[in-house]
């Protein structure tokens, strides 16, 4: 029976957590056409309910009713499976984000170790989906977005290294804590950049979102994808972009800490600190969106490998002997 | 308990069914899949048992990094299609060494099954301190980065090694390739890329050179 209960609990705060952040996916897919639409002098989607709210649950609701297509000679159930993974994989990383020091649903020692650990298996989704339609044109494009991914989250880790110095724990509260007088994004304002230019890397948005230049490269891993799976694919999608700026907030934006512990600013709860600051970052993902031209791939890999990853390399010494020679290492043990 | 008992059968038993499939798999790509899935729930045991840094680790580099590159090669090179002479064909030589292999992995494996007989002999006689109190991360590392600093450095450096004689091996130079190099495409302005000519009647122009 008590077994029962824990279980009937833990579902309970899964769910709380699990159907908020479906629902910010869908908001977040309208501000994302919103923003666009205004960049390109244009309204977006503006009818379907106030302001063009409902718009994604409408597209929702329409690829639920299409028919779902299997080609003939697919695998099948890695078919099938693909979009599972990339959906499920997007939502199993919040577990560990910190919405207020205990509003947290599983607050692990190795916090950020699963995050980077859980987006690196991201890459499988596409992989699995590319191979398994069977087809020229989803093969190629899992392949280059496969590449693609593999390569920045190599600088990624590598900026993760920087701010785990300065932190000396890996659990992701004590990340946010550790930046209580100073978030890491002055000190570190270098890997601020090179993290988000990543992460627009990492989840495949423009300007690197060749996976689907669907104007030149006929989309990606995701074409003989239709119906609720697509839906799948492309929700996952925005659920890593989510997560990617829940990522950048906590690193580098002080999580659900409030800029300054002043009066007005400190009666804020924390929750809406760290809702405020993805918006912000994904704010930032949409208008990256509207105002920059594609990479090309060949730019796209030297940035990864000739431009970040040394870059990243250096900042690390950088920092380890800066903090090593002013005596600031971190020697709390947590 | 009961949990913890269930997911630890949940996950081996799922490791051993997958390690199985791995080699007895028909396709090629499939078994590279079960690979992953045995990765992830070696993974899983290992987070069970406390030393949840080895288990993401494993997570990380394992699954996130060389099984890439392995379904990678399998999938470009198409391995699939050599599976038939290694059963099938007579003069297939991959069994023989194969069982070397496999006997010689069985015999360490008892080695270190029957060196559990003498765990208290060799953690009394080893002078590392285990302190319980400290996570495994901070552990690891206060061991890796002190005692073992020598043998930590030299393993990164065959790494490095391994990796340049990898990059040595593959890299040639291609004639006849056109490349585009950045500089170059940069720093083009109007006066070096915009030439006025004078276009003799009937006669036309040679361009690209």
């Amino acid at each position: 029976m008590e077994y029962l209960n824990t279980l009937i609990n833990e579902i309970y705060k899964i769910l709380f957590l699990v159907i908020p952040i479906l629902v910010s996916v869908a908001m977040i897919v309208w501000l994302d056409r919103r923003v666009w639409g205004f960049v390109q002098k244009r309204r977006g989607p503006n009818v379907v309910g106030p302001f063009g709210l409902f718009q994604t649950l409408a597209d929702a609701l329409k690829y639920i009713f299409k028919e779902i297509i299997i080609p003939a000679s697919a695998n099948k159930p890695i078919f099938i499976l693909a979009p599972i993974i990339t959906m499920t994989l997007a939502l199993v990383a919040w577990a560990v984000i910190p919405l207020s020091e205990t509003l947290v649903l599983s607050d692990i020692n190795v916090g950020i170790l699963y995050l980077f650990a859980i987006s690196s298996l991201g890459v499988y989704g596409i992989i699995m989906g590319g191979w398994a339609s069977n087809s020229k044109y989803p093969f190629l494009g899992a392949i280059r977005s496969a590449a693609q991914m593999v390569s920045y989250e190599v600088s990624i880790g590598i900026i993760i290294i920087n701010v785990l110095l300065c932190v000396g724990s890996l659990n992701l509260n004590d990340i946010v804590l550790a930046q209580k007088n100073l978030w890491y994004v002055i000190p570190l304002f270098p890997m601020f950049i090179v993290f988000f230019i990543s992460a627009l890397a990492e989840t495949n948005r423009p300007p690197f979102d060749l996976p689907e230049a669907e104007a030149e490269l006929v989309a990606g891993y995701q074409t003989e994808y239709s119906g609720m799976m697509y839906a799948m694919f492309w929700l996952g999608e925005y659920a890593n972009i989510l997560l990617m700026c829940a990522m950048g907030s906590i690193l580098f934006l002080g999580g659900w800490l409030p800029p300054l512990d002043i009066y007005p600013l400190n009666i804020v709860p924390a929750p809406f600190w760290m809702i405020f600051k993805i918006l912000f970052l994904f704010f930032l993902f949409a208008i990256i969106k509207a105002i920059v031209p594609r990479y090309r791939y060949d730019q796209l890999m030297r940035l990864g490998w000739k431009v970040f990853l040394p870059f990243s390399l250096i900042y690390v010494v950088l920092t380890a002997s800066f903090l090593l020679y002013f005596d600031k290492l971190p020697k709390g043990s947590f | 308990m009961l949990a913890h008992a269930i997911f630890f059968y949940f996950f081996s038993i799922l490791a051993i069914f997958s390690a199985l499939m791995v080699i007895t798999s028909r396709s090629t790509v499939n078994s590279v899949f079960f690979l992953i899935l045995d990765f992830i729930s070696v993974g899983c045991l290992f987070i069970m048992v406390g030393a949840e840094f080895l288990g993401m680790i494993l997570l990380i580099v394992y699954v996130g990094a060389v099984a890439v590159l392995f379904l990678f090669v399998v999938m470009m090179l198409n391995v699939a299609q050599q599976k038939q002479s290694w059963f099938i064909g007579q003069k297939s030589t991959h069994i023989p060494s194969g069982l070397i292999v496999s006997v010689l992995i069985f015999l360490e494996l008892l080695v270190v099954v029957g060196g559990w007989k003498y765990k208290e002999n060799i953690m009394s006689s080893s002078n590392l301190v285990i302190d319980t109190s400290v996570t495994n991360t901070h552990s690891i590392g206060s061991v890796m980065y002190t005692d073992y600093i020598l043998y930590f450095q030299l393993s990164g450096i065959i790494l490095l090694l391994s990796m340049v004689g990898a990059i040595i091996l593959t890299y040639r130079k291609r004639e006849n390739v056109k490349t585009q190099s950045y500089i170059k495409q940069i720093s083009r302005d109007k006066s070096s890329a915009v030439i006025l000519k004078d276009v003799e009647f009937n006669k036309g122009v040679k361009i690209d050179d």
